[in-house]
């Protein structure tokens, strides 16, 4: 499926990321990486494993602490935030974990309802229901809505955590690795699915893959995640045109032989 | 310094020493902090008492029926064994009190925090470790749902409250085997019986079990959740906050008790 075209407003950064530098031990992962998401955009941030590219979505949503830099989210300064504005912000974050990370010990239901009704105090029973079966609708599973999160596969489990973002209507979403282990069917349609979510909510995202499809059918710009730096950013085409070997094995191969 | 080892003699000898230290008071550091967030949150609204009534369930469920069994083989054996040593002195009527102060006073509260550190330490340890592993904490996080509240604050209340209710009940039940035994041994009815236990016990024996129940059940609830909500990554994380939070408690039980008797001893 060809990407939709997404209404992008280069004016305006969701994201902006200013020499961020993390380490943990002697192990240093981020140096000094600098990154814009705008308005309405789908970026997609490729990098080999351990590149830190889940440290970098973790610092986003404020699950980690930056050493240095600025990382400023909806106007927030995410590395100097207080605890309240913290919260506050978190509901505009949707974070779709790489393995899901749905609530075992609840029914697809509860895991949706359950950010819904700690966020917003006293919602009425028909709210909190129309809103579980509108987010199920979107992605397409109302018939698991009394299921446990065991009886799922891999790409039920995966869109119900998107789901489950939705449901709190999310400005920013941060996929990671969003078709990783799942087979090529369900990876197309969670790539459709990323973009009817950008489309119907209007979100800007950033999405992490290894998956070169996902990438080309869900980015409207790639960014790629080198030595602790976004070395090469661009469309598809543009990053892919070099001959840096520690980029074309990406292209090359899911694409070629 | 860039490296440590370069310009030291005995680099592997310091640095485990030095590593051992510093995570000790690194650990002693988080425990800390671990506190004060609860004693920070836990009195804020909302309290959770569904969930705090949820979690309560589950500790009286998963811990009753060996409680229940253990309780009621200690009374009876206890009885059973001090039968004889008594006999010698023909003060075979003094059982029930002596078994009635050390079912009281020291049994009924240990043995019911040395089970539940087993059952209930280890399944909150796992519990919460499977979670932290699979980062459904991470994900309640960053949906702003306050999952220190709603998983930490909950068990640590819910067994703070819970364990002191079990121990009642295992003394309970321990004394209910001490009779079985006394009927079969003296044939004392059940009233005599009771007006013996009875006898011996003051307000302050009461007092200081139930006191000593809540410090266990506290204690429980605290190192199991800390193990669990701080577990490491990985499999193995699961199992190693699972076994931590049983020895771990059990340990700091049995300092408890060593500490509790003394104090309550200047009260007595
Ligand atoms: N909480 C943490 N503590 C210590 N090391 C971590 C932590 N999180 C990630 N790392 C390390 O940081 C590196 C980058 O991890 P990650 O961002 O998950 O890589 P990826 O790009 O594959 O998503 C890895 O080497 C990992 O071991
Ligand atoms: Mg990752």
């Amino acid at each position: 499926m060809q990407k939709p075209k997404g209404h992008i407003n280069y004016d305006d950064t969701v994201i902006s990321i200013r020499g961020l530098r993390k380490s943990f031990g002697d192990l240093h992962i981020l140096k000094g990486v600098d990154l814009d998401l705008f308005q309405g955009e789908n970026l997609v941030v490729l990098g080999r494993s351990g590149m830190g590219k889940s440290v970098l979505i973790k610092i986003i949503s404020g699950l980690l602490n930056a050493d240095s830099g600025s990382v400023n989210v909806l106007g927030e300064e995410v590395t100097n935030i207080a605890e309240k504005t913290l919260q506050q912000l978190r509901l505009n974050i949707g974070f779709s974990f790489q393995n899901s990370a749905l609530y075992d010990s609840m029914t697809v239901r509860k895991n949706l309802e359950f950010p819904l009704v700690r966020n917003h105090k006293g919602l009425r029973r028909a709210e909190i229901d129309n809103a579980v079966e509108t987010v199920l609708d979107a992605v397409g599973l109302s018939q698991t809505i009394n299921q446990m999160p065991s009886e799922l596969s891999g790409g039920q489990r995966k869109r119900i955590g998107i789901a489950r973002t939705l449901i709190l209507q999310p400005k920013i979403m941060l996929y990671d690795e969003p078709t990783a282990g799942l087979d090529p069917i369900t990876c197309i349609e969670i790539n459709d699915l990323i973009n009817e979510v950008q489309q119907r909510y209007k979100t800007s995202s950033i999405i992490i893959t290894h998956d070169m499809t996902c990438a080309k059918q869900t980015g409207d710009r790639m960014a790629i995640l080198l030595d602790g730096q976004f070395q090469r950013q661009g469309s598809f085409d543009e990053v892919f045109a070099t001959d840096d070997d520690r980029v074309r094995p990406f292209y090359d191969y899911n694409f070629i032989q | 310094m860039d490296n440590p080892n370069s310009t030291n003699v005995h680099p592997q000898n310091k640095n485990s020493i030095v590593r051992g230290l510093t995570d000790m008071f690194i650990s002693l550091y988080k425990i800390y902090l671990f506190l004060a967030k609860f004693f920070k949150e836990v009195f804020l609204p909302p309290y959770e008492w569904n969930e705090v009534m949820k979690q309560m369930y589950q500790i009286g469920v998963r811990s009753f029926t060996l409680i229940t069994f253990t309780g009621f083989v200690v009374g009876l054996i206890f009885t059973k064994q001090s039968r004889p040593s008594l006999a010698q002195f023909g003060a075979t009527s003094w059982i029930p009190g002596l078994v009635s102060i050390a079912i009281m006073r020291a049994l009924a509260p240990l043995v019911t925090a040395l089970i539940a550190a087993g059952k209930v330490g280890s399944s909150i340890g796992a519990e919460l470790g499977s979670m932290r592993v699979t980062e459904q904490i991470d994900a309640m996080e960053v949906s702003g749902t306050k999952p220190f509240k709603y998983l930490v604050c909950t068990r640590i209340i819910a067994s703070s409250i819970a364990i002191p209710i079990l121990a009642i009940y295992v003394g309970f039940v321990a004394m209910m085997g001490s009779y079985l035994n006394v009927l079969a041994g003296e044939g004392t009815s059940f009233t005599t019986f009771m007006a013996q236990v009875f006898e011996p016990l003051s307000f302050v024996d009461f007092e200081a079990s139930l006191i000593k129940a809540i410090f266990f059940g506290f204690t429980i609830g605290v190192v199991s959740c800390y193990q669990g909500y701080y577990a490491d990554k990985g499999t193995e994380g699961v199992g190693k906050a699972a076994n931590a939070s049983v020895v771990t408690a059990m340990f700091l039980i049995f300092m408890e008790e060593v500490i509790i008797v003394q104090v309550a001893g200047w009260f007595r």
